[in-house]
């Protein structure tokens, strides 16, 4: 990265203060400092959760969720990556299990110990609403769990908060699948699509358009009717 | 009209109320298709890759003479990381049946398909540079191609493949994508992957660019990301072993010239293992962090085409490599964005591309390498484009024309993690329009392969983006996520049966050696070593003063 010039503020990565450029995000303005990331990177750009981020501001008591990529600096900013969460993981065959919720309670059992603090919503930064998918978790209503949790990449930063000690993320999933596998479920025409590939009913034309020389192939390429 | 406009600079203003004005009459409005002549012109003049500058010829090993881009031929053109000499090949650290480099969509895919034909999970071993799933994988957003609605077949998905390729496709490989694509929606559903539905229950689809029916199947925008969820999810279930942290850095080769295994590096410990395996399966997915072109990129951090480099010094043939995607539309506002994907389906859900006067000028739906160019020329030829604070050009994509057109609320569900995007930098896309400019996105080419995920170099298969031929020179959008769940499953099918019946011979590193001896003969005199593993972007005064002392 080029050294900018304009206006920059100070950070203290673990402690440690530097005058960074204004306009960086706090995984580029750790960067730009100086440091080379193994840990704590993934997908840059809001989607793996390997960078989540805890800070503090300047005069400031509370404790500040983010995700380093997705986040500008600001000044005074007092930060620490936490690049790696210990949660537990049930191990299950998705094919022996059914739509019912109670599995969600009967697989992770600690979700009975939410006291609804709201603590995962506020540290969560997708902003979803994270206290409200584990009591709908606890209900079993497992369509509202899906519903609430989808945009979850996981960053770990709602079971490091969690008093109850609690790994949200981890029963929203095993809610999806469940939701996905047994409420959605296998759809018809799908069915349909995958008998008529059985009964070798559609190769035919592509082998067709295979043996084709280019010029006719252009020239179906170019005639084909497009969907409104 | 003179209602705030945040999140943007002031002196946009004009151009952004000039978008707004020509919305109403734009609604009804489609700007058309251009011929296939049209098409070549639109590339040939304006496309980065048909640019001769920025490419080089292959100095050395299988595809000597073709050209490359510079960014790649570096990496092809470069010392190993490791001197075989100091390599202790005796003591075998890890010895499996199915060694999978690259633990994004296609490794995971491989593992477990390889995992339900018989494999033994401890048979398997996936190493991955970053966390599992940490990949251009889960950041895939609009979603994943399948011909199964009533009013499409896998004919039409083949026309509209290979003349988005430009009739460059591997034919048998584009057959095995359009045919098999409806099985993996069905093995998804298995998985209790959560595709969009209708009201009815019938799987929502929409149309993307260059594709003639409506094919698009997604998760809301967040379509790899929820994908992924599963694979890992499964890896997990299943109990496959998986080493994160750790990059393959060189293949091993047995003395029969097999591919057998890697080597392996620890990246937090920095120490080797000698990893044996009967098949080996490369993942290692594309090169968009080699900024090909100097351009941005929507690829994820350790997208450094580690496995181009080290396939290339066991013998692997490439194709296409010199061929690059640019998606038309690459975020251009704000600074810290720069580069990241607004993806397809903003387009698909209706938002034109619109000039700075509120003009149209490009079909929304123009295979990806046109809508590009077309993209470039209205902002460097025409001169109709708006320029950042810091220098950078773009277009307006007209986003709000999304609610206009499909009812209010429609962004904040169907597109939640572009609205979210915008929104931490103060931008409200259902009112302001986004600016954007092309950006780099895909590898079109890559590791030449057959319909087996086998490469030419015995035990050594490849699956996912690290591959070239399905897309030819120019993939459709959907296509990617669609083929590495195709070719991973057929690389963990063919990795299996391959396994059971080899047999290894003494392990070496020969072909390093004789790499060596290829670069002095070609009289390539460089410093340069590789794999990348992962890109540098510390600032030039770390750089510049960089010691290592421990
Ligand atoms: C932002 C974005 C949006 C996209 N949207 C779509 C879409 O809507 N539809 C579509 O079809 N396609 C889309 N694509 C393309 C598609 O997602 C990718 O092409 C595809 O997921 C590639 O899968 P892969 O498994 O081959 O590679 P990846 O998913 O990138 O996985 C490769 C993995 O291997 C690891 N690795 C690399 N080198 C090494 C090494 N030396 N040792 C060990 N591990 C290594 C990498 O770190 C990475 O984790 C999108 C891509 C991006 C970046
Ligand atoms: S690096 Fe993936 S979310 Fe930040």
């Amino acid at each position: 990265m080029t050294e900018k010039k304009g206006v920059t503020l100070k950070i203290y990565v673990m402690g440690k203060g530097y005058e960074v450029p204004s306009d960086l995000t706090i995984m580029k303005a750790m960067e730009y400092v100086g440091y080379r990331p193994v840990r704590g990177a993934g997908c840059r750009g809001g989607f793996c959760g390997a960078c989540a981020t805890i800070y503090r501001l300047k005069d400031d008591y509370r404790l500040h969720m983010a995700l380093a990529c997705q986040k500008t600096v600001e000044d005074g900013m007092y930060l620490t990556q936490i690049p790696f969460t210990p949660v537990r993981k049930t191990v299950y065959d998705l094919d022996e299990l059914d739509s019912s919720g109670t599995l969600l309670l009967e697989y992770y059992p600690e979700i009975a110990r939410c006291v609804s603090c709201n603590t995962c919503t506020k540290a969560c930064p997708q902003d979803l609403d994270v206290m409200d998918y584990v009591q709908a978790a606890i209900r079993g209503d497992i369509e509202q769990v899906t519903a609430l949790s989808f945009d979850c990449i996981r960053c770990g930063l709602c079971a490091v908060r969690c008093p109850a000690e609690i790994a949200p993320y981890q029963v929203a999933l095993l809610a999806r699948r469940l939701y996905g596998k047994y409420v959605l479920g296998k759809e018809k025409q799908l069915d349909k699509r995958l008998r008529e590939l059985e009964e070798e009913k559609l190769g035919e034309d592509v082998v067709q358009l295979i043996e084709m020389d280019v010029g006719e192939l252009r020239a179906s390429y170019e005639r084909r009717e497009i969907e409104e | 009209m003179s209602s705030l406009i945040e999140g943007y600079p002031e002196y946009m203003r004009e151009s952004i109320e000039a978008v707004a004005r020509s919305r109403d009459r734009r609604l009804k409005e489609t700007f058309p298709l251009i011929d296939l002549k049209e098409r070549e012109k639109a590339l040939n003049q304006f496309h980065p890759d048909y640019k001769t500058e920025g490419k080089r010829r292959v100095r050395l090993g299988p595809n000597k003479g073709d050209l490359a881009p510079t960014e790649v031929a570096d990496l092809l053109e470069a010392h190993s990381l490791i001197d075989p000499r100091e390599i202790d090949l005796s003591t075998i650290d890890l010895d499996v049946d199915i060694l999978i480099i690259g633990g994004g969509g296609a490794g995971m895919v491989a593992a477990l398909w390889a995992n339900y034909t018989g494999a033994e999970p401890a048979s398997i071993l996936i190493v991955q540079k970053l966390r599992l799933g940490d990949a251009n994988s889960v950041m895939s957003q609009g979603g994943i191609q399948a011909a199964d609605r009533p009013n499409d077949n896998p004919a039409i998905h083949y026309l509209d493949t290979i003349g988005g390729g430009h009739f460059t496709n591997d034919p048998e490989l584009v057959r095995a994508l359009v045919m098999e694509a409806p099985s993996i929606l069905r093995w998804h559903e298995e998985l209790g992957v959560v595709y969009d539905r209708e009201q009815d229950g019938s799987m929502t689809t929409l149309e993307c660019g260059g594709t003639s029916r409506k094919r698009l199947h997604s998760c809301r925008d967040y379509t790899g990301l929820e994908i992924v969820r599963n694979l890992r999810d499964e890896v997990e279930n299943r109990n496959i072993p998986v080493i994160e942290f750790t990059a393959a850095i060189e293949l091993l080769m047995d003395e029969y010239g097999q591919v057998a295994g890697a080597v392996l590096y620890n990246m937090e410990t920095q120490e080797y293992h000698i990893a044996r395996s009967k098949s080996t399966i490369l993942a290692t997915g594309g090169f968009g962090r080699l900024h090909i072109q100097g351009y941005q990129t929507t690829n994820h951090y350790g997208a450094t085409a580690d496995g181009i480099a080290i396939a290339y010094r066991a013998g692997a043939r490439l194709r296409d490599i010199d061929s690059v995607q640019y998606h038309p539309t690459g975020a251009a506002y704000p600074e810290q964005i720069v580069g990241l994907l607004v993806t397809e389906k903003v387009r698909s859900l209706g938002a034109q591309p619109v000039n700075k006067n509120g003009d149209l000028f490009v079909n929304p739906f123009e295979p990806r390498d046109v809508e590009s160019a077309m993209i470039i020329r209205e902002c460097y030829e025409r001169k109709n484009s708006i320029e950042t604070t810091t220098g950078m050009r773009g277009i307006w994509l007209d986003s709000p024309m999304i609610e206009a057109i499909q009812g209010e609320g429609t962004i904040r569900t169907a597109l939640s993690a572009m609205w979210r995007l915008y929104n931490r930098f103060g931008i409200d896309m259902t009112k302001e329009p986004l600016l954007v400019f092309p950006t780099l996105h895909y590898q079109n080419g890559g590791i030449v392969i057959n319909q087996r995920g086998e490469t030419r170099v015995p035990g050594l298969f490849a699956a996912g983006e690290v591959t070239g031929g399905v897309h030819g020179r120019n993939r459709l959008m959907g296509n990617s996520v669609l083929d590495y769940n195709i070719f991973g499953r057929k690389a963990g099918i063919a990795a299996k049966e391959y396994a059971e019946k080899v047999k290894l011979g003494k392990l070496t590193l020969n072909h390093v050696a004789k790499y060596e001896e290829l670069l002095t003969e070609a009289g390539i005199e460089t410093l340069r070593r590789s794999p990348m593993l992962l890109p540098d972007y510390r600032g030039e005064k770390t750089v510049s003063h960089a010691l290592t002392v421990l």
